[in-house]
């Protein structure tokens, strides 16, 4: 039952095939099976299942709603009242969150149980999770390997069958690049499309939540609960938030299907490169029609977001005092010691290095050179996108250069490993929604393919990624060694 | 762009962070690793380009002037270090 898509789980809960206690408590027994991958930081036992049993006599009573019963985990990024939330930092080592985020409370009220807390690089900086303060996550696939980051934990965790969805977050690439290295599907929305409140901040005018399933059509039911307007955050989106799950069959025939041609440079994987070039030919089956396109200030992407992310990050981790919440160094001399010494103590080396480079970037002299010149290509890139909208419907290519590298591989190799996300950050800083799917396998690991659709038409992408799904089986297959049903 | 020890005590005063010597080399090469990824973007002639903060272009919306939250002291100091009579505890700044 681990591996059942969300729709699946609802109907076997309406029908009485298993309780949500049940479920629950199967998965609160894999997460202990499975402790050595590491996706939780906190697994929320007693909670879970009192929220299951309540739901359970929801569903009785006849007020269940549409996620009643379904096990989720969140991102320990998404501020949970009471629970810890760490962000995977020693700085929030002890944060128990006083408020909910809004993504945790609309899951909440739409009847998902919360059964813990996933792990990710630290303030969600990194793209394999071994930045997290809280230890690496290991790739349900092959453990020798990383799951991806940020959003490891929860894509590990989906993957290994430890949880029907989680919630991530994508700034640069982290909800996508490890639902391509794990095997699992994953949307970013647009920019604004879901509340950011209780979302610990990491690059303010980037960061964007999003759903992280077994299929899109799972997906499509998650986001329609996470997405829409909220009071408590100014930057989200007023726009109307469709039926996603209703669209999902809309016949894709006449769709035009764009290949970013620039992302086939030099640099991607052969094994990748040949399971997104076969894709094509089951989307051409289901009647688009395929052209190539050119994004010209795509190779800008990893500079322009190197210095916005980082100058957004140094501004939003300077609440970070030791004063107010979170970790305190021993025995301060005074109050430049505290601040100083907390900080230092708080942050690993690569949340350091970013806000040291964000802060050069915006001090007196060099604002105009770097953050100012950056938001300029920024527009540049939203612009290319914008041509090629004119042309095309939406836009297809691989998430990820190559599948998932090993532990440690990367981690000594600042630049190779910001390289990593080199497919995914041009949606980010143009603010387009973008999704992964499973697409194939290289050498036994599981290929991510990317789909951008443009500003607030996630409709499209979900309902391409459905139809490819009911006519491929990639997002079925689960690692041999998870594949016990107990 | 190379980063010397003298620009990194100053960001790292400016950003609170303390390093050891050893550290300040390390942190120093990154920095300049990081700047020198960024480079290629002098590249691109942005000159006329209308910087851009919010893919939307979408403005901050103003929402009407009355008190929404009540007294949540309590509840915020319970997760603080240190507090007293409703206050954070710093150490002690004046003589």
């Amino acid at each position: 039952m681990q591996y059942d898509s969300i729709a699946q789980q609802l109907d076997n809960l309406i029908r009485g095939t298993y309780s949500s206690v049940e479920l629950t408590r199967h998965y609160l027994d894999r997460i202990k099976q499975h402790a050595q991958l590491n996706c939780y930081i906190s697994v929320l036992e007693e909670s879970a299942l009192e929220a299951a049993q309540q739901a359970d006599q929801a569903r009785a009573a006849g007020n269940a709603g549409p996620l009643t019963g379904v096990p989720i985990a969140h991102k320990d990024i998404f501020c949970t009242q009471g629970v810890k939330t760490t962000a995977g930092s020693q700085m929030l080592y002890n944060y128990d969150a006083p408020f909910d985020a809004t993504v945790v409370s609309r899951l909440a009220t739409a009847g998902a149980v919360t059964i813990g807390k996933t792990n990710m690089d630290e303030f969600a900086m990194g793209s394999s999770n071994e930045t997290s303060y809280y230890g690496a996550v290991l790739n349900p696939w092959d453990t020798t390997r990383v799951p991806g980051g940020s959003s490891g934990g929860s894509a590990a965790a989906v993957a290994a069958g430890l949880c029907s969805a989680a919630t991530g977050t994508d700034t640069g690439g982290s909800i996508r690049q490890p639902a391509a290295h794990c095997g699992i599907t994953g949307i970013k929305p647009t920019y604004g499309r879901i509340s950011r409140w209780g979302m610990i901040a990491f690059a303010s005018s980037l960061d964007q939540a999003g759903p992280m399933t077994r299929t899109a059509e799972d997906a499509a039911l998650l986001l329609g609960v996470m997405a829409g307007e909220d009071p408590l955050d100014s930057t989200c989106l007023a726009a109307d938030v469709p039926n996603y799950v209703e669209s999902l069959n809309k016949p894709l025939d006449g769709l035009k299907i764009g290949i970013c041609e620039d992302f086939f440079a030099e640099g991607l994987e052969a094994g990748s490169e040949q399971v997104i070039r076969e894709s094509l030919r089951v989307f051409e089956d289901l009647g688009a029609t395929i052209s190539s396109v050119r994004l010209p200030h795509i190779e800008y992407s990893i500079p322009a977001y190197y210095v916005i992310a980082p100058a957004e990050a140094s501004a939003n981790l300077s609440r970070y005092d030791g004063v107010r919440f979170g970790y305190r160094c021993k025995e301060p001399t005074d109050l430049a010691d505290l601040f100083k010494r907390s900080r230092s103590e708080g942050f690993g080396d690569e949340v350091k290095r970013r806000i040291m480079v964000g802060a050069f970037t915006l001090s007196t002299g060099y604002y105009d050179a770097y953050y100012r010149q950056a938001q300029q290509i920024r527009r540049l890139i939203k612009d290319d996108f914008q041509a090629a909208f004119a042309e095309v419907d939406i836009l297809l290519g691989p998430t990820a250069p190559q599948p998932a590298f090993s532990l440690g591989e990367k981690t000594g190799d600042q630049v190779a490993m910001y390289l990593q996300d080199i497919y995914t950050i041009a949606g980010n800083l143009a603010g387009l929604p973008a999704m992964s799917i499973p697409a194939g396998f290289s050498s036994d690991l599981p290929v991510g393919l990317q789909l951008i659709g443009n500003y607030l038409d996630e409709a499209s992408i979900l309902a391409a990624a459905h139809q490819f799904q009911q006519r491929t089986d990639w997002h079925q297959r689960v690692p041999a060694s998870m594949a016990a049903e107990n | 762009m190379k980063i010397t020890d003298k620009v990194v005590k100053n960001i790292a005063e400016l950003t609170q962070l303390r390093f050891t010597e050893d550290e300040l080399a390390e942190i120093g090469a990154s920095m300049t690793e990081t700047l020198e990824l960024v480079e290629q973007m002098q590249q691109v002639d942005t000159a006329g380009v209308e910087p851009m903060s919010n893919p939307l272009d979408a403005t901050q919306p103003l929402r009407p002037d009355v008190v929404t939250e009540g007294d949540n002291r309590a509840i915020y100091q319970r997760i603080a270090p240190e507090t007293q009579d409703g206050l954070y505890l710093v150490p002690k700044v004046i003589e």
